[in-house]
């Protein structure tokens, strides 16, 4: 309550400060904080060593590898293709523009299973992508290769969709004036464009990224599920569940949690940073 | 617009009103829920409506029978965390043991209750193979050697894999050998899987539709759908010896005494035996156990020499806790299994 009222005397528009943070923390709590500490609990019902076993076997490590590394790359690779649609989307007028702009969301909707069966049967070596790729020796599906390509598929909608509307609000005047400045294309791009969209492109970036951590239904049909190779951390969540192991299932899980929360931190904290040195 | 808004509410209102007087007469009657595994919701669909016939003309009371399907374990572990089945019908013994360890369920003996392990219904791994079947598999034996390639679904997701490891594994033994020469067999072919799939269903896909691998490991159960929906260029190997994979079944204690159903979900179990519920069975390409409907369908169901998983392993729960937790053969042997390749 005092809390409360240090911080609202400060700047507050609209009325009812306090009644907006109680009912935010309250559904916080409910929706986000109360599953995951039952998540944390059921993890301490194995001792620590226990749980250090069960979290640092050579299975997991080799599955936290490739999940953590294949959600970065694929990330990456949205941020930057992501940047692209969204750029194209805002600043160019063309026939079929809409059409494009309805289809970025599609890998939001479209059920994952129906996502991995799909890009499966794509990238198979008896498939439409797949049979071009494989006299060139390159095996997609069943590979970790597999993997970032599903999360590369499901990821692209967050970049874009943080991106546009920042890039819709910033007047095409800024390029202008760089220009006139005598400021080169690349140099306008990097020292005035870049910066004003970096909150934002992190904050898809982080979006994206979180979200192929997280992602089992597309991944386990193109993966191959080879055990040490193509294993990713949430499969063998469910190995653990199948076996009615909830608590081992858990420590993974909870491992997995504090792991992206740090990431995601340190991604805001970037975000912070970013802002700051924009001077805003 | 707003008269017809409060014409269409009025008619809304009568809707409802009739909605409820009816679903008030159908409360009455009794309901049961069996909770079941993924791929026999066309199997209980028939099942089902001939059991309520059944019901009614023996007893006068209309019946009611609800399914939910989904993973084994999945399914399980929701009856644990409170779902009301009357009756749980599974593909692996362990599925119902955990509702005895988990809560007391059912008793540690649920097995014990009905014929044949309580499992009405059956079937057995065998081997799906390419048509001519180039690479001559005849045995559990010939998928474990040097360049063939079998599809099995993850034996650590999926009661088909499972299956599917100790048939390699008790043919061995069946034959004269030790349980050293049987490791020996079944690393050598799991080394030989390309892919692990979740589940029976998708091991098949990546089988006939992604054309991956000589050979599909699977239930004879699911060898008249792959070739109904994938076309006949596949062959079934019988191998020498395999695993009879049971379907046990159980009534869930707790839940029929606290609704009052155990009659009617006792009577549903025992149906299955009949031969109407055997003949439904046979149909759905499960193996009857009564002498008389197998002989009707003996074209159908090759006989073939097999062994259970008690006879070799003594029971789901040892075979589990040798092979399948973690750290256990199974894990060992795929570790160094792709080790040495």
């Amino acid at each position: 309550m005092i809390f409360s009222k240090t911080l609202l005397r400060r700047h507050t528009v609209l009325p009812g400060f306090d009644l907006a943070l109680g009912l935010t923390l309250t559904y916080l709590c409910l929706i986000v904080l109360i599953p995951l500490s039952a998540t944390f609990l059921r993890s301490t019902e194995l001792t620590w060593d226990q749980f250090v076993e069960v979290v640092t076997s050579p299975r997991v490590m080799a599955s936290y590898k490739l999940t953590f590394g294949a959600s970065m790359l694929a990330a990456l690779l949205n941020g930057v293709f992501g940047l692209l649609v969204a750029w194209v989307l805002v600043r160019y007028d063309f026939f079929g523009r809409r059409f494009v702009d309805a289809l970025v969301d599609l890998p939001f909707a479209l059920p994952t299973a129906v996502a991995g069966i799909t890009l499966t049967g794509l990238y198979s070596a008896n498939g439409w992508i797949g049979q071009f790729l494989e006299p060139l020796g390159i095996k997609v599906a069943f590979t970790p290769v597999g993997v970032f390509v599903a999360m590369t598929f499901i990821g692209l909608p967050f970049v874009v969709r943080t991106v546009q509307p920042v890039l819709e609000d910033m007047a095409s005047e800024l390029e202008e004036a760089a220009a006139t400045l005598g400021a080169s294309r690349w140099q306008s791009f990097t020292k005035v464009i870049l910066p004003i969209l970096m909150p934002a492109l992190l904050t898809g970036f982080a979006l994206a990224f979180a979200r192929a951590l997280g992602e089992y239904g597309s991944i386990i049909f193109i993966a191959g599920n080879m055990p040490m190779v193509s294993e990713i951390t949430p499969l063998l969540i469910i190995t653990k569940l199948e076996q009615y192991d909830y608590a081992g299932a858990t420590s993974i899980a909870v491992v997995m949690l504090v792991m992206s929360f740090i990431m995601l931190l340190a991604i805001n904290g970037l975000q912070a940073w970013t802002r700051k040195r924009q001077g805003k | 617009m707003l008269f017809s808004l409060k014409t269409s509410l009025l008619r809304l209102t009568a809707v409802a009103v009739i909605a409820s007087g009816l679903s008030a007469g159908v409360q009455a009657d009794t309901t049961l829920l069996n909770v079941s595994y993924d791929v026999t919701r066309e199997f209980y669909k028939d099942y089902n409506a001939a059991f309520i016939k059944h019901w009614k003309q023996t007893t006068g009371e209309t019946l009611t029978v609800n399914q939910s399907h989904g993973g084994s374990s999945k399914q399980a572990g929701s009856v644990v965390a409170g779902l009301a089945a009357d009756v749980i019908t599974m593909n692996q013994a362990t599925d119902i043991d955990i509702l005895a360890d988990r809560g007391g369920l059912v008793p540690a003996n649920w097995a014990k209750r009905l014929p044949h392990n309580s499992s009405p219904t059956a079937s057995v791994s065998v081997i799906l193979v390419r048509k001519g079947n180039p690479k001559g598999i005849k045995d559990w034996v010939d998928l474990a050697k040097p360049g063939v390639s079998v599809v099995v679904p993850n034996p650590k997701l999926s009661g088909n894999g499972r299956y599917t490891y100790l048939a390699a594994w008790g043919s061995v033994i069946k034959s004269g050998g030790t349980p050293a020469q049987a490791r020996a067999v079944v690393e050598k072919l799991f080394a030989n899987v390309p892919v692990f799939d979740g589940g029976g269903r998708a091991a098949t896909t990546t089988f006939a539709q992604r054309n991956i691998g000589d050979a599909l490991a699977t239930f004879e159960s699911e060898v008249p759908l792959i070739k109904a929906e994938f076309g006949g260029d596949y062959q079934v190997v019988y191998p020498k010896s395999t695993i009879l994979a049971e379907n046990p079944v159980s009534v869930v204690d707790k839940v029929v005494d606290k609704k009052g159903t155990r009659k009617q979900a006792e009577a549903y179990l025992n149906y299955l035996y009949s031969e109407e519920g055997q003949t439904i069975a046979a149909k759905h390409n499960l193996r009857p156990r009564s002498a008389q409907v197998l002989a009707k369908y003996k074209s159908a169901f090759i006989s073939i020499p097999t062994f259970t998983v008690d006879e070799v392993f003594g029971g789901w729960r040892k075979a589990q806790n040798d092979h399948f937790k973690d750290g256990g053969i199974y894990d060992q042997i795929t570790a160094s299994g792709r080790r040495n390749k």
